[in-house]
This record gives structure tokens, sequence and C-alpha cells, in this order.
């Protein structure tokens, strides 16, 4: 028995009732919000020690043996991302102590928060593809939820959008799970990487990994699908936004990154092709988006989009330097991209706009808030020596070594109009004057600056820069476990061993 | 019967597209709830459809003898149409909500928050 597998599912599930129990005090909620998150942190952290000492972790759910029961399975990559998935929690949770109002708070926030956890945890744990389906509809349920806390009518237009989508491709997510078992007779994703293979028309399976493509590409933001995304992420209150932009979209690039490693690796030469092609294009619209908005909000989410790219990039190039760079990519990307929102949110609250035309002068009034930007903003531009040089560094020359120039000449652009965007919001927000117009409004935001919440939310802000610096300058040892995740995904032999107990 | 089945199933994916690909939010709900019930269809067809064989084991036996209708993809269809009921629940409410916040049921009008 490896509990230690099921408590990053059961500890949010846990939290999350909790907080129900305790509805009408806001004050217990909080706490069990920063209790509950901090722990599923630390679960986590333990799991992915376990993971790294003894290989991977399975747990049988109510003892029925696999493939006929539910398995829980940690491997590394699936470990890191709980892991990362628990720093987001805590730190988005710390931040929402201040930053959500008493209203939003009265709607559930903290319960739907802990209920989100839980099901992005399950969907990297689950070791069955029909589980993956339901833990995919916990995390959508929740999150259409904190996507419309407060009603208002940006939030309603963005929610059509982000629900039709998102419920769209969760039945075609469905479907081809009906698909694949209907050609198999198995669930489990071990047994399925063994009967895959065997399966007499290998047209069938390609269409089925087609179908599983679209699902988690719509899931993961990826071009020509990504459009619900822009529309949405920018209305909820930011810890939302936050939270959403770390985890959500990584959901699907993490199940393509076990789809397209374990179960569909046998036609590489077309389904990798077409990732590859979606990769290219998903960077360009991604950062062309983003440098055409003024509206700091809006340029972020534009910009989780192109890096969504060069994590498919490295799984689309399928060699075994792309994964090490794709898996060290998304360990990188998940805490940058969170902190820039957070600040963003920080930003808000002393100017009261996200509107880069109307804020400005914050270098002047606040040089360490300067400083907190431009650690994120230039880790995921890519300057050395921060956490995404590396990540570019390795998925770049992974390219150059595959010899695909256009996919490598797209990344290196892309890299270049995102420390466009980036230098943007530092000349408006940070170095221009505040503009006259609106310096009544930030004044009026100024005063009514609590200092107690203004510390609240810049801890989180400092503990996720100081994760950035740490994987630029300790870069190697992240490359290791980083390289160790991907020599899993590579050779899926350990990983059907460790669920069936069995050779393959 | 699979094939008819076949049909019917593309007969509902069919206009569940063509109802979300309307202007109105009623018509987009309505084709979300055609389309979860057309794979569910879609999960019961693929996986064969046994008549008259519950997979019950014979005294003294260890498996089901002769033909037997498969039971676990009625629970995959029991789970799916569970969570479907609760996503459409929330779904209607949200274009209620929206349509009382924009005052149109025309999605051409909700495009503030678009790129």
């Amino acid at each position: 028995m490896n509990l230690v597998v099921a408590l990053p599912v059961m500890i949010p599930l846990l939290a999350g009732s909790l907080s129900l129990v305790f509805f009408k005090s806001h004050a217990a909620q909080r706490w069990i919000g920063v209790l509950g998150t901090a722990a599923l942190l630390i679960a986590s952290l333990v799991l992915l020690a376990k993971t790294w000492n003894e290989g991977i972790l399975v747990i049988e759910m109510g003892s029925w043996p696999a493939p006929f029961g539910i398995v829980l399975v940690s491997d590394l990559l699936g470990a890191i991302m709980t892991v990362l998935a628990g720093i987001m929690g805590f730190a988005v949770a710390v931040y929402s102590l201040p930053s959500i109002s008493r209203e939003h708070e009265a709607f559930g926030y903290y319960p739907l928060t802990h209920l989100l956890l839980a099901g992005v945890c399950g969907a990297f744990l689950t070791g069955d593809i029909f589980n993956l389906y339901v833990w995919v509809e916990v995390l959508l349920v929740a999150s259409f939820a904190l996507l419309i806390l407060g009603g208002t009518r940006g939030q309603m237009e963005g929610a059509v959008k982000y629900v039709t989508l998102n419920l769209f491709s969760s039945i075609m997510l469905l479907v081809a799970v009906g698909l694949t078992y209907g050609m198999t007779g198995t669930l489990n994703m071990a047994d399925l990487a063994v009967k895959l293979p065997e399966v007499e028309n290998q047209g069938l399976v390609t269409v089925v990994a087609m179908l599983f493509l679209i699902s988690f590409s719509i899931k993961a933001a990826a071009f020509p699908l990504f459009f619900w995304l822009p529309a949405s992420y920018h209305t909820p209150p930011i810890a939302v936004s936050a939270l959403f932009a770390g985890l959500l979209t990584k959901v699907g690039v993490y199940a393509l990154y076990r789809f397209f490693t374990l179960l569909f690796a046998h036609d590489v030469g077309y389904t990798h092709e077409i990732l590859l092609w979606g990769a290219g294009f998903t960077m360009i619209t991604g950062v062309l988006g983003a440098a055409y908005h003024y509206e700091m909000r809006r340029i972020l989410s534009f910009h989780i989009v192109s890096q969504i790219g060069y994590m498919i990039m490295g799984l689309a190039l399928f060699t075994p330097l792309a994964l090490v760079g794709g898996v060290f990519y998304i360990m990188h990307h998940i805490i940058v991209k969170a902190n820039l929102f957070l600040v963003a949110g920080v930003a808000y609250f002393m100017r009261g706009s996200y509107e880069l035309k109307e804020i400005g002068g914050l270098w002047r009034t606040r040089p360490w808030l300067g400083l907190l930007f431009l650690v994120p903003a230039m880790s995921l531009a890519g300057i050395p020596p921060l956490s995404g040089f590396f990540g570019k560094y390795i998925i770049i020359r992974a390219g150059v070594e595959a010899e695909s120039w256009g996919i490598v000449a797209v990344a290196l652009v892309v890299g270049l109009l995102t420390l466009f965007s980036m230098i943007k919001i530092w000349n408006e927000a940070f170095w221009k004057a505040q503009p006259e117009e609106t310096a009544a409004r930030a004044e009026q935001f100024e005063k009514a600056l609590n200092q107690r919440a203004v510390t609240l939310m810049v801890l989180p802000i400092i503990g996720l820069a100081i994760i950035t610096v740490f994987i630029g300058l300790a870069a190697q040892p992240i490359y290791e476990i980083a390289d160790a995740a991907a020599a899993q995904l590579l050779d899926s032999s350990d990983y059907i061993e460790a669920v069936l107990g069995v050779q393959p | 019967m699979e094939a008819i089945m076949a049909l019917v199933v593309g007969a509902l994916f069919g206009a569940s597209v063509y109802m979300m690909l309307r202007r109105s939010i009623v018509k987009l709900v309505i084709g979300l709830i055609l389309l979860s019930n057309a794979a569910n269809l879609l999960i019961f067809t693929v996986s064969g459809l046994t008549r008259g064989a519950p997979p019950l084991i014979p005294e003294g036996m260890q498996m089901p003898d002769g033909a037997w209708a498969d039971p676990l993809p009625q629970a995959l269809i029991l789970t799916a149409i569970v969570i479907g009921f609760g996503v459409l629940a929330f779904a209607v409410v949200l274009i209620h909500r929206a349509y009382e916040v924009v005052g149109e049921d025309d999605l051409d009008q909700m495009r503030s928050t678009d790129t």
C-alpha cells in the first residue's frame, strides 16, 4: 500500500469538505485554505522524493488488482506536476487572503479552489483513462464556478465560450475513451500500452489518437483551438486567473505528454508531425496576440498560449533531449506565469486598472515591485541566468539536433517577441509617469491600500521569484530530474511493469 | 442493429453541431445536451450490442458461459450521464444569468471579452 500516492488527491478533497462544513465562517475557511494547501505541498514533495528514490509508485484503489480496478500511478512526471500544483495552490491561497473580496468568499471561493486542486492532482496521478475523464470533469466544474464568481458581464460572456468549448472537448475525450475500450477492452493505461500495438487495424488507433489530440489540444489551448482562453482568462478575480494560468492548460499538456509517449507512439511520423505544426502556430499566434494588446491580463493570457507551443514542441520533436526540455519548460512555466499574474494583481491594487495606458509610475513609488516583476518577466522571455533561458535552450538545442530548422526559427523569433511584450509592460506600467487623467483614481487606490494586505500579497510573489532564480542558478539538479522523468516517458516498460506487475 | 445505432449516433452528432453553430445561446445548450447523449449512445454501441445475455457466472465455473453483455460500458455511461447532467444544469443556469446580464440571447452580442 502506497497511501502517499493518494494523499495529493485526498488532502484537497478533505480540505474542501471541511471548508464546506465551516461555510459560514470565513476566518475558518481562510485557515483551512492556507493549511490545506500547505499540507498538499508537503504531501506532494514527499511523493516526489519517494518516487525519485523508489521508482514508480502504484496504489490500487479499493484493492482491485490492475487492470480491472482503478490505479493511481506516480511516475516522475506525475509527481513533478503534483508538486507544481501544490506550490501553486499554496501561493494562491496566501495571495487570496487579502485579494479575494468578502462577497466572493461568501459564494464558496475556498471550497471550489480545493475541489479544483483535487481534480488537477487526480488527473496528474490517475492510471486509468476513464478516471482521467472524471477528474477532468471535476476540475472543470470547479473552474466553471470560479470563473463566474461575482457574475459581471465580462465573466458571463467569457464563461459561455469557456464552458461550451471545454464541454465539447470533454465529450470528445469521452468518445475517444469509449472507442478505445471498444477496440481493446481495457481502460488501464499500462494495459492499453500493451494492447494498442496488438490491434489489427492500426489506422483505427490513429483515428482515436487524433480524437484524443483534439480533445487535449482544446484543454491545452493549442492552435487552432485556443480561442476560449483569451476570451475568458482575464475576467475572473486575479487570484483565480493566476491559478488557472498556472494549472488548467497544463493538465491538457500533461495528458498530451502521457498519451503520446505511453499509448500513441506507434505512428510518430504522422501524429507528432501534426503536433509539431500545431506547436509552431500556437507559438506565433499567441505571441502576436500578446503584442497587440494593452491590457496586462490579456497580454499574459496570450502568452500562456504561446508558451504552450514550446511545451508541445518538446513533445513533438520526440527525441530524449526534447522531452527533457519539455518537462523542464513545464516546471519553469507554471511558476513564472502564475507569478506574473500575481504581480499584475498587486499593480492593480495600487493603480486601479489593468489597462497599461491608464497606469504608470510604479517604478518611482515601488522599485521593489519593479524588481519582482523583472524576475518572472525576464525569465519568461528567456534571459540568462533565469529559469526560462535553460528551458528554451534545451528545447531549441533539441530542435537543432533534430534539424527541424523551421520550428527552431519560430521558437527563437517568438522568444524575441516575448521580450518585446514584457518590455512593453515594463515601460508602460513601471517606467512612464502616471497619466494625468487617471491620477485621481490612482491616488484613491493608493490611499485605500492596506500595508498588511500588500505584505501578504507580495510574500507568495517573492517565494515564486526565489524558485525561478533557483531553477535558473541550480539548473543542473532540475535538469537531472527532468532527464529522469523524460527517460521514464520514453521507455514505458517500467511503467507497465509497475502497474501490471509483469515484464511487457 | 449496430448499423442503425451508428446512424442514430451520427444523426445526433450532426444535429448537435448544427444547433451549436446557431447564434442563440438556448440552441447552444440544446446542442450540448444532444452531444452528450450522442457520446453515451456511441459508447453503448461501440462495445457491442448483446441481447438477453446477462454476465452471470454459472455455479462452479470461473467465467460466464457463451456470449454475454459487457456491463462495463453501461457503468461508464451511467457515470457520464450523471456528470453530464450536473454540467448541463450548470450550463442552463449560466445561459439564464448571461441572458439577464447581457439582455440578449444572441452570441454575436457577447463579444466584449473577445480578442
